[in-house]
C-alpha cells in the first residue's frame, strides 16, 4: 500500500490518447470461440431418434417429433428432436448423452423475432439444410438467425472421452481358447452379480432394442431390474414374450445388440449375457413365476417339433388354459437347438432347464416320436383342435460334388457329437462352408482332433465360397475360430473330393471364386475355372446349409400347403397356413432363421390358435 | 406514508425512515436496505432481501443429480465457478467419486481465474458507484479479457457448466496455457495503472478510509468469512484450512490487512488478485498430464447412496458451503447453499452501517461485496 496521492490518478491521462479497446460490432468482428455452446445442429444420418437428448435435458427443452419422410427401420426410428430456445439453457447435456454423437452445438447464438413460434425448430445440420447454412460469403450477421446460419460453424461437440455413457461393455469371463478347445467346457463362463449391475448399468433405456427383437422382449425393464438387483423381476419381465431364457440367454442372434445405441460409438449393451445372468441365477423358474395356467378350455394343440417355437407356442397356449402336446423325433426337447449348437456354447442341461420348466405348466412330451412314421399327420388333425408346424430346418444339404457322397454332413455331425456317441475324426479335416454351423463343425472337429489325438498335429480348415468381408458367420464366431487356430480358405469352391487309389479321401480340389451374388444379389456363384488348389484332407465335413423335411405330410394335403416365393410356407397374421386348422412358425416360415423370431412367430400363431379355438363352440 | 406513523410513534421529528433501493444507482443487484436516518446519520438500517428469490434448492430437488449441474452456477452469476466446483465436491463425497490429479490442478486454475474475473467485476462495481468511471471501464475490460479465457475453455462466456462430478467437461484446448499467461501479464501489466487511480488515489483514500468498521471480534461473531475477515487481520481462507483441488500443491499466500475498513477491504481484493494470478502460473507450471475426468454413473440410472455431506471452498467472496442429502434417489433429498453474502449482506450490514453517513451507505456496501443473488438463492 503506497501513500494515497491527490496527483497520481493524473497519469490516466495518457489513456486519452491511446486507440480504444471497444470493438466497434458488427463493423468489427468478434468470433466465438470454437467451443462455444450456440444452437444446436444435428445429424440426421447418425441420429437414431433413442430421444436419451429428452431425457437428459433439465429444462425440458427438447421433444420427439415424428418424422414421416424417414423411413423407420431396426435401431433406427423416424423421430427427431425438436428444441425450444424459450427453455434451452445450452448447458449442452443433450450433446454429451447423444449415444451416436449426432447432436452438437454450433457457434451461432443470434435469432431476434417476432414470431415466437420461431423459437421451436428441429436442428439439421449443413448436409441436410441447405437453405439455412451458407457459406461464409453469403452469410450476413445483420440477417443471422435459426434460418440464415454460418455452414462449417460447429462448436461444442461430442467427445467420447467425456461422453455420460459408458462405451465399454464389462468384459465377459471366458474360457481361454488354449484351454478350452481341449474340451467341451462351456466357453463362457457368465457374469457375477457385480459384472451383471455394472453392465446393465449401461443401459440408457431408449428401447431401440426393444423394437428391433423380433418377439419384442421387454429388454429395459429385464435389464434394470438387475441393475436394481431383482433378478426374480427380470425373470418375470423376460417370460412375457419369452419362455426359453436359458436357451436364448447363450445363442440369440441379439438383434437388440445390434440396434443398441451404444454399439454405435462403443460396444452394444451385453443384452443377451444379461439374460443368461438371470436365467443362470434363479434355480427354479416355477417358484419364482408362480405361473398359474388359465382353467381348462378343454381345446388340444398339437405341436410338431420342440424347437424354440414349438416350445414358446406350447408355452403360451398352455397358460391359457389349452391342452398342448408336443411331439419330437429326438430324446428330447430344443429341437435343432439341442443338436446344433455345440455344447461349449449351449450345455445340454440349459436346454432341459428351460423345457422342463415348460413341461411342468402341463405341456405333454413326446420325445422320441417321428410324425409320418410313429404317428400319422392325418391323426394328428383328426385328434386335435389345432396342430402347429414348427419342424424347422432338420437335413444338411450336400455340395453334390463328385464323390461328395464319401463326405459327412453336418447335422449328423453335430447330433453324434452332442447327444450321441462323438465321432472319430481325421488328423486334418476340410469343413465346406463359412456360417455359422460350419464354424461349429470346424470349432467341434478342433476339439475332438486335441481330445482323440492328444500330443500330435492336427489340423482343421474351413474352405467358403464367400470371400473374408462378406462370411456368413458372425463376427464374434469367426474370431473365436482364429483364436482356436483354425485355418480359413475364403473365397474357394469346392470342385471335387479327390480319392486315393483305396477309395479314401485325400483331399478337396477348390477352384477360385470370382464371385458369390450376381447383380442382383441372388445366390449365384462364379469361378476362375484355372485357378485350382487342393486341400489335402482325411475327412470332409459339409457344412453348407440345410433344408426342411414335409415328407411327413400327405400329398393331396402338400399341394394345397402355399408357398412363398422364396419357398417358405405362407402364413397369414395369425400364423395360419393355408391348410385349415394348420399353423406354421419358425424356419420354415421366416427368412432369419434363428430362435427368437421362431418364438415371435410362436407368439403370433399362439394368439391366432387361441382365437380361432375361443371362437369355436 | 410509514414516515409519518413513526415520527408518531416515536414523537421524533428529527427521525426518517427511507429506502435505499432496490431502485437505486448506488445499489447493485436486486436488494434494497430500509434505513433509520437522524440528518444523514444513520440509525438503523434493515436488510430487505427476497428481491431475487427463485427457489433454487427446492428446485434441485427435482431434479436428477447431473440435471442439477447446469443449474447451479445460476445462483451467482458474478462468479458462477465456485457454485459448480461445490456442487461437484457435494456430490463427489456423497458418491465417493475420485477426481484425477490433472483435473485438479485445472479446476484450481480455472477458480482462480472465476476468483480474478469475479474480483474485476466487484472493483467495476466499486469503483463505478463512486464515480471512478475509468476505472470502472478497465475492470469491465479486463474481465472480458477473462471471460474469454473461459469462452475459449468451457464454449460459455458467463455460464461455464464446466466442473462436473468426476473431475471437469473438457481438457485445456491447443495452446490454452499460453493464453492464459498472456491475458494474466496483460491484465497484471495495468496493475500500476489501477493502483495511481484507484488503490493510491486520495479521493478514494479519503472516501473509503475508516467506514464500515469492524473490529476482528465483531467480525467473528457476526460470521465473517473472505476478505471481510482478512481485511481485520485475520489469516483465514478455506483454500488454506482445508485445501481442497490443487491448493496444497503450490506455495502461496494469504493477504490480509488490520484495520477491518472498506479502504482494507478493497486492498485484500486487489493482492488477492495478484496472487490468484501468481498461483496460476505456479499450477500452470506443476499440472500433470493425464485424464481430467472420471466416468460418472449412467445418469438415467444414478442414485446415490443415502447420506449427507458438508463441503465448503473459498469463494472469491468467502465461504461457501453446501449441505447436502441423498436419501438413496437419483434426486438429492435436500439442499442447502451456506453463501458469504448471507452475512456480509444481512448481519454485518446491519451493523456497520449504524451510525454511518448516509452517502456512504452503497460504498459500504460494495466494500462488502454484497451479491444479492446469493442471499435469496
Amino acid at each position: 500500500m503506497g501513500k494515497p496521492n491527490i496527483l497520481s490518478p493524473f497519469k490516466a491521462i495518457r489513456f486519452l490518447f491511446q486507440k480504444p479497446k471497444t470493438l466497434r460490432y458488427p463493423f468489427e468482428k468478434k468470433e466465438p470461440a470454437l467451443r462455444y455452446r450456440g444452437f444446436h445442429l444435428n445429424d440426421w444420418d447418425k441420429c437414431t431418434g433413442c430421444g436419451n437428448c429428452v431425457d437428459i435435458c433439465p429444462n425440458e427443452a427438447i421433444i420427439m417429433v415424428e418424422m414421416p419422410e424417414i423411413e423407420p427401420e431396426a435401431g433406427k426410428k423416424n423421430e427427431r428432436p425438436q428444441l425450444d430456445y424459450g427453455r434451452c439453457c445450452f448447458c449442452g447435456l443433450c450433446v454429451d448423452i447423444c449415444p451416436p454423437g449426432a447432436l452438437s452445438l454450433s457457434r451461432d447464438f443470434f435469432h431476434i423475432h417476432f414470431d415466437t413460434d420461431t423459437f421451436t425448430f428441429i436442428p439439421k445440420d449443413e448436409e441436410r439444410d441447405k437453405e439455412t447454412f451458407l457459406p461464409a460469403e453469403k452469410y450476413s450477421v445483420l440477417k443471422a438467425s435459426l434460418t440464415h446460419r454460418k455452414k462449417d460453424y460447429e462448436g461444442f461437440s461430442s467427445d467420447l472421452d467425456y461422453a455420460l455413457f459408458e462405451p465399454e461393455r464389462v468384459p465377459m469371463p471366458e474360457v481361454p481358447a488354449e484351454e478350452r478347445k481341449l474340451s467341451f467346457i462351456e466357453q463362457v463362463i457368465g457374469y457375477n452379480k457385480e459384472e451383471a449391475k455394472r453392465e446393465s448399468a449401461r443401459c440408457l433405456e431408449c428401447k431401440l432394442c426393444e423394437e428391433a427383437c423380433p418377439a419384442h422382449l421387454k429388454i429395459s425393464d429385464y435389464i434394470n431390474a438387475i441393475y436394481e438387483d431383482k433378478p426374480d423381476e427380470s425373470l418375470r419381465k423376460i417370460f412375457e414374450d419369452n419362455p426359453i431364457p436359458a436357451i436364448c440367454g447363450r445363442i440369440c442372434m441379439k438383434y437388440c445388440e445390434t440396434a443398441c445405441s451404444l454399439s454405435i460409438r462403443g460396444e452394444a449393451l451385453a443384452v443377451r449375457w444379461l439374460k443368461r445372468y438371470t436365467s443362470d441365477v434363479i434355480a427354479d423358474y416355477k417358484k419364482t413365476l408362480e405361473l398359474k395356467p388359465k382353467p381348462s378350455t378343454g381345446k388340444k394343440v398339437a405341436v410338431i417339433g420342440a424347437g424354440p417355437g414349438g416350445l414358446s407356442l406350447a408355452y403360451f397356449l398352455v397358460l391359457k388354459g389349452h391342452k398342448v402336446v408336443v411331439f419330437d423325433a429326438l430324446s428330447g426337447g430344443g429341437g435343432m437347438i439341442r443338436i446344433g449348437p455345440p455344447a461349449y456354447r449351449l450345455p445340454v442341461e440349459s436346454i432341459d432347464k428351460d423345457v422342463n420348466h415348460i413341461a411342468s405348466l402341463g405341456v405333454k412330451f413326446r420325445f422320441n416320436t417321428k410324425v409320418g412314421a410313429d404317428v400319422l399327420f392325418k391323426d394328428l388333425l383328426r385328434d386335435y383342435d389345432a396342430v402347429y408346424l414348427g419342424i424347422g430346418t432338420s437335413v444338411s444339404r450336400s455340395t453334390r460334388v463328385k464323390n461328395a457322397e464319401k463326405c459327412i454332413l453336418a447335422l449328423d455331425f453335430l447330433q453324434k457329437n452332442k447327444i450321441g456317441k462323438p465321432v472319430k475324426v481325421g488328423k486334418e479335416v476340410v469343413v465346406i462352408g463359412g456360417g455359422n454351423v460350419a464354424m461349429d463343425v470346424a470349432r467341434e472337429t478342433l476339439r475332438l482332433q486335441q481330445m482323440q489325438y492328444s500330443g500330435e498335429r492336427t489340423i482343421t480348415k474351413t474352405v467358403s465360397l464367400e470371400n473374408w468381408d462378406e462370411l456368413p458367420a458372425s463376427e464374434d464366431e469367426i474370431e473365436e475360430s482364429k483364436e482356436e487356430g483354425i485355418e480359413f480358405n475364403p473365397a474357394w469352391g469346392p470342385k471335387e473330393v479327390v480319392l486315393d487309389d483305396k477309395g479314401k479321401i485325400k483331399g478337396l480340389q477348390c477352384k477360385k471364386v470370382k464371385s458369390v451374388f450376381d447383380e442382383k444379389g441372388r445366390f449365384n456363384p462364379t469361378f476362375h475355372e484355372d485357378q485350382e488348389k487342393l486341400l489335402s484332407g482325411d475327412m470332409i465335413i459339409e457344412a453348407i446349409g440345410q433344408g426342411s423335411d414335409f415328407s411327413f405330410i400327405p400329398e393331396e394335403m402338400m399341394e394345397n400347403l402355399e408357398f412363398t416365393e422364396r419357398r417358405k410356407v405362407k402364413v397369414d397374421e395369425n400364423g395360419q397356413t393355408s391348410l385349415p386348422k394348420v399353423f406354421a412358425g419358425g424356419d420354415i416360415v421366416n427368412l432369419n432363421l434363428d430362435a427368437v423370431t421362431a418364438i415371435a412367430d410362436a407368439k403370433a400363431a399362439a394368439q391366432g390358435i387361441d382365437k380361432a379355438l375361443s371362437s369355436q363352440v | 406514508m410509514p414516515q409519518i406513523t413513526e415520527i408518531a410513534k416515536t414523537g421524533s421529528q428529527r427521525e426518517l425512515e427511507m429506502y435505499f433501493g432496490p431502485q437505486h444507482l448506488g445499489m447493485v443487484g436486486n436488494f434494497s436496505i430500509t434505513l433509520k436516518v437522524e440528518g444523514d446519520r444513520i440509525l438503523k438500517a434493515t436488510a430487505n432481501p427476497g428481491y431475487l428469490h427463485r427457489g433454487f434448492e427446492k428446485l434441485m430437488e427435482y431434479r436428477t443429480w447431473i440435471q442439477n449441474f447446469p443449474i447451479v452456477c445460476r445462483i451467482n452469476l458474478v462468479e458462477p465457478d465456485h457454485m459448480e466446483m461445490i456442487y461437484a465436491m457435494g456430490v463427489e463425497k456423497l458418491a465417493g467419486i475420485e477426481v484425477p490429479e490433472r483435473a485438479d490442478y485445472v479446476r484450481s486454475i480455472y477458480l482462480e481465474l472465476a476468483r480474478v474475473g469475479s474480483h474485476l467485476f466487484g472493483l467495476w462495481a466499486y469503483a463505478n458507484m463512486l464515480g471512478f468511471d475509468t476505472v470502472a471501464q478497465w475492470a469491465m475490460y479486463h474481465r472480458d479479457l477473462v471471460l474469454d479465457l473461459f469462452e475459449e475453455l468451457t464454449g460459455g462466456r458467463v455460464y461455464h457448466i464446466y466442473i462436473w462430478p468426476g473431475g471437469v467437461r473438457r481438457d485445456f484446448p491447443k495452446g490454452f496455457k499460453d493464453k492464459i499467461v498472456k491475458t494474466l501479464h496483460s491484465i497484471g501489466g495495468c496493475v500500476p495503472d489501477y493502483d495511481d487511480t484507484f488503490f493510491n488515489n486520495r479521493l478514494f483514500y479519503d472516501r473509503a478510509h475508516g467506514i464500515g468498521k469492524l473490529s476482528q471480534e465483531q467480525a467473528k461473531s457476526l460470521g465473517a468469512v473472505g476478505q471481510v475477515l482478512r481485511a481485520t487481520g485475520m489469516k483465514y481462507d478455506i483454500r488454506r484450512v482445508e485445501p481442497y483441488a490443487a491448493y496444497d500443491k503450490v506455495p502461496w499466500d494469504v493477504p490480509t490487512r488490520e484495520d477491518g475498513d472498506a479502504y482494507s477491504r478493497i486492498w485484500v481484493v486487489r493482492d488477492e488478485m495478484i496472487e490468484s494470478v501468481h498461483m496460476i502460473f505456479k499450477l500452470l507450471d506443476a499440472m500433470p498430464e493425464g485424464s481430467v475426468y472420471n466416468r460418472i454413473p449412467n445418469p438415467f440410472k444414478w442414485k446415490i447412496p443415502p447420506g449427507e455431506a458438508y463441503v465448503r471452498c473459498e469463494s472469491s467472496r468467502g465461504e461457501l458451503g453446501l449441505y447436502m442429502v441423498s436419501n438413496g434417489e437419483d434426486k438429492p433429498y435436500r439442499v442447502h447453499f451456506r453463501t458469504p453474502s448471507y452475512s456480509h449482506g444481512l448481519t454485518i450490514l446491519e451493523k456497520v452501517l449504524e451510525s454511518e453517513s448516509v452517502a456512504d451507505v452503497g460504498n459500504i456496501m460494495i466494500s462488502l461485496y454484497v451479491v444479492a443473488p446469493e442471499i435469496d438463492r
